[in-house]
């Protein structure tokens, strides 16, 4: 028998950054807030520490900051006439665990998503026509816009350190930066970090080609800083070891450094780290939730938190995950086109080439997360015409490093052998002397790429696993076509010794790593037919229970998730202070 | 085959670790059996690191170890692969959780699925391992009427170009390419993960390419060594602690 425990105002389950700004924001309001996580309690300056931390194998190989998929993950397929299968060990996408969440492990990819996002339906039809829509495309406007959101992005970027360069402030067009970003009210929270030689002959490239290079903003903090709440980061060290580590100098924007201290600090506040939340209570009328369901993993414990309002702030598929083992909302039906919950799951779509030159070098193991320098000219902007290429979306093209060691990172020219004296010899001669450049593209929503519970398999607490429908459609193809030629023709103007040359996905699999960008599930929109939550991400069904993450993104851009995750968190912070708490019920009248 | 091995008499570790056991028959009479008075020998001999096999039984212990010299062969580029202790963190990967298969979904039905969703064998990595060298020494035996320890290097190239190019399958044995994936994977684990895996011995793999390792500090080395070479001190884990 479950314990049931004291009520409490506020219970969060998950707790990295949208859990964390919750915390604290609404523990800062007078609220006594317990927070579930499920994984580990991490503090940074003991687990993610020197000389430790710089271990490729454990941390890159073995996921050590991963979910555990033998406890709990995805059945996959790409269609619905396949059977889908467990997801027996990470390999597509890699959700984080423990206090800190994905954002311990990011890169720090800081994007504003803007209106090209958000009235991407709206948009579309009115530049090309509804025709121009395929009937299987279920994109939808998200019910926001960005100047509803630019306050909150401004709150994010300066919470979180993020180092950049403004390509519009106000409207003034800022040489240097993204020339086709939405306007800013003023400048990132740090300048730009310094450039490696990846980025400079990428953005020479561009440059001479007439694209727009400018440097990828990203929550890598140039210098040390202070935020707003007093949070201190420390200087990036570009040590390499960024992308799915914790960061030993502080500098990368992360809740472990900021928010979650604060709510730690404050009396409100109380974390129960290994608590497994298993099921969302709904009261008799099905009207509000009246709380939690959770087994602590130490012990095997089950309890139940009663709380006034629930917020689902975990990984975004597991989020979804819980709304449908919960029975909160319709679950989606791909054939009838009814019920929303597990409508319109997204991925990205990206390629890449590998350049080699001879007598260059670029020093892979010198980077920070965010050292690339970018272009955006074929994704948020209508200067690029998609009529003749018959796509929606776009793609944004990045050259420069992330984290490339040497276990994952070590380019030969595709055709050399995998073994023996030549492989060693070209691997040698290259490695020092290799580049890559990337595409990210987005992804657009397809009536059958969804989530619902699968029929067979079971995670550790005997729940059904959640089943992931997906695959790319001709929109994807197309991008991706277009984005490989782009990104080959760019690697051609640098006149490489060699190149290995980009090709476009047909298909999506789940080997090997490409993106842990999944978005959708439980998406935003404007009434409670084509959406889960409100555009204060508020369920239409409970009006206690909100849920902040990618997974109500209607649709996926091409752009990093995390800007609108962390935008979002704070305006949702901002409307059950300022909103739910004087009047609770639903803020958007269906 | 690492030297120590094979020492000039010719024989192979395998023969003499089995007259060991027929010796150690002996040793309970009282008497120490020339064998294992020489085993005892050799292992006096023997690094310091090579700690004897955690998972590896004799046979798999001599595939392994032919395998990582002829895939990592000693040049001017490197020592070989036994003396990198490639065949030391192979073995120790599979006696390890990973091997055990601590985060991977074990439960069933099984199914072969789509190349598309990746892993679905009932196996751990480490029975995947002992399932595939069964099958390969089998494959071997069948066409060169040896395992694979015993063939000569062009019929070793042979049977690797046949694993990862998909020409070999196994009758009864797991999925010849997934059982390449695994062996690939490890062996380059093994070259390029930190020396306290047990492999990268000395940082061979590192000095290979010009990895310095757990050099942490680079913010002042961004525009110092745009486009120059670096080269510092390789460190590991184990320098720094």
């Amino acid at each position: 028998m479950a314990t049931k425990l004291k009520d409490v105002d506020v219970v969060v389950v998950g707790l990295g950054w949208t859990g964390g700004i919750l915390s604290k924001e609404l523990t800062e309001a007078g609220l006594k807030v317990v927070a579930l996580e499920r994984g580990n309690p991490f503090n940074p300056a003991n687990d993610f520490a020197l000389p430790n931390l710089r271990d490729e194998l454990r941390y890159v190989v073995r996921h050590e900051l991963m979910q555990n998929t033998a406890r709990d993950t995805l059945t996959i397929r790409n269609n619905i006439s396949q059977e889908a299968l467990p997801m027996r060990r990470l390999g597509s996408f890699l959700p984080g665990e423990g206090v800190g969440g994905s954002a311990t492990h990011w890169s720090g990819h800081t994007w504003r998503w803007t209106d090209m996002e958000f009235k991407v339906r709206s948009m579309y039809e009115e530049r090309y026509g509804k025709s121009f829509i395929p009937d299987d495309m279920t994109i939808q406007d998200w019910g926001i816009t960005y100047n509803e959101l630019e306050p909150y992005y401004d709150r994010f970027e300066y919470t979180a350190a993020v180092s950049g360069k403004a390509g519009n402030i106000k409207g003034q067009i800022v040489a240097g930066g993204n020339p086709f970003e939405a306007p800013r009210a003023r400048d990132y929270a740090l300048p730009p970090l310094t450039p490696i030689n990846s980025s400079v002959l990428f953005t020479e490239a561009a440059k001479n080609l007439g694209y727009h290079p400018f440097p990828r903003p990203s929550a890598n903090a140039s210098q040390p800083y202070t935020n707003p709440d007093g949070s201190q980061y420390g200087a990036c060290q570009y040590c390499g070891y960024c992308q799915r580590f914790g960061c030993e100098a502080n500098a990368k924007g992360s809740p472990l450094v900021s928010v979650i201290p604060i709510a730690m600090r404050n009396p409100n506040f109380e974390l129960r780290a290994h608590s497994w939340v298993t099921k969302v209570i709904k009261d008799s009328d099905g009207k509000k939730v009246t709380g939690v369901a959770y087994t602590n993993v130490l012990t095997g414990e089950e309890f139940e938190q009663p709380a006034n309002i629930v917020l689902l702030c975990a990984y975004a598929i597991n989020n979804v995950h819980l709304m449908l083992l919960s029975g909160t909302g319709q679950p989606y039906d791909p054939a009838a086109q009814t019920g929303v919950v597990g409508k319109n799951y997204c991925y990205q779509n990206g390629v890449s080439a590998t350049l080699f030159f001879e007598g260059k070098y670029f020093n892979p193991f010198i980077s920070a997360g965010g050292s690339n320098a970018t272009i955006d000219d074929f994704n948020i902007n209508w200067a690029f015409d998609r009529g003749p290429h018959n796509f929606i979306g776009g793609y944004n093209v990045a050259g420069g490093f992330n984290t490339a060691l040497p276990i994952g990172f070590r380019p030969v020219p595709r055709g050399t052998p995998q073994w023996g004296t030549a492989w060693k010899a070209a691997t040698k001669k290259w490695y020092q002397h290799g580049m890559t450049i990337n595409a990210a593209g987005s992804v657009m929503a397809n009536r059958n790429n969804y989530f619902d519970l699968d029929p067979t398999y079971r995670n550790a607490f005997g729940q059904p696993l959640m089943r992931m429908t997906f695959d790319y459609k001709d929109n994807e193809k197309k991008m991706g076509k277009h984005s490989a030629d782009l990104v080959n023709s760019i690697a051609k103007s640098m006149n490489p010794t060699h190149v290995n040359q980009a090709s476009s996905r047909d298909s999506w699999t789940v080997v090997p790593y490409q993106s842990t960008h999944n978005t959708g599930g439980t998406i935003m929109g404007t009434n409670p037919k084509n959406s889960v939550v409100n555009k204060y991400l508020q369920s239409w069904d409970c009006h206690n229970l909100f849920t902040v993450g990618a997974n109500v993104f209607p649709h996926n851009s091409s752009y990093n998730p995390t800007g609108p995750v962390g935008a979002l968190a704070y305006w949702t912070a901002d409307a059950i202070k300022n909103r739910y708490l004087k009047s609770p019920g639903p803020l958007v009248q269906a | 085959m690492s030297d120590q091995d094979s020492g000039p008499q010719g024989f192979a570790r395998r023969d003499f670790l089995k007259g060991a056991v027929v010796g150690g028959a002996a040793a309970a009479t009282g008497t120490v059996s020339p064998a294992v008075a020489a085993e005892t020998q050799l292992q006096a001999a023997a690094p310091a690191s090579q700690l004897g096999y955690a998972f590896l039984n004799i046979e798999e212990a001599a595939f392994v170890e032919a395998l990582v010299d002829h895939m990592i062969p000693a040049d001017d580029l490197s020592p070989k692969g036994t003396d990198i202790g490639l065949n030391i963190y192979i073995d120790r990967a599979l006696a390890g959780g990973w091997g055990k298969g601590e985060r991977l979904y074990m439960q069933g039905p099984w199914k072969r699925g789509t190349p598309n969703q990746g892993y679905q064998l009932p196996l751990t990595p480490a029975q995947l391992y002992r399932a595939g060298i069964e099958a390969t020494n089998a494959h071997c035996r069948k066409t060169y009427g040896k395992p694979f320890d015993r063939i000569d290097v062009k019929q070793r190239e042979e049977v690797l170009v046949g694993l990862s190019g998909g020409k070999i399958t196994f009758e009864n044995g797991p999925p010849a390419r997934m059982f390449w994936g695994t062996v690939y994977q490890t062996v380059m684990e093994g070259m390029f993960s930190d020396p306290i895996y047990g492999g990268n011995r000395d940082k061979a793999g590192w000095k290979l390419i010009g990895f310095p390792g757990a050099v942490a500090v680079h913010r002042e080395h961004v525009a110092q060594y745009r486009d120059k070479p670096y080269t510092a001190d390789i460190l590991g884990i184990a320098d720094l602690s």
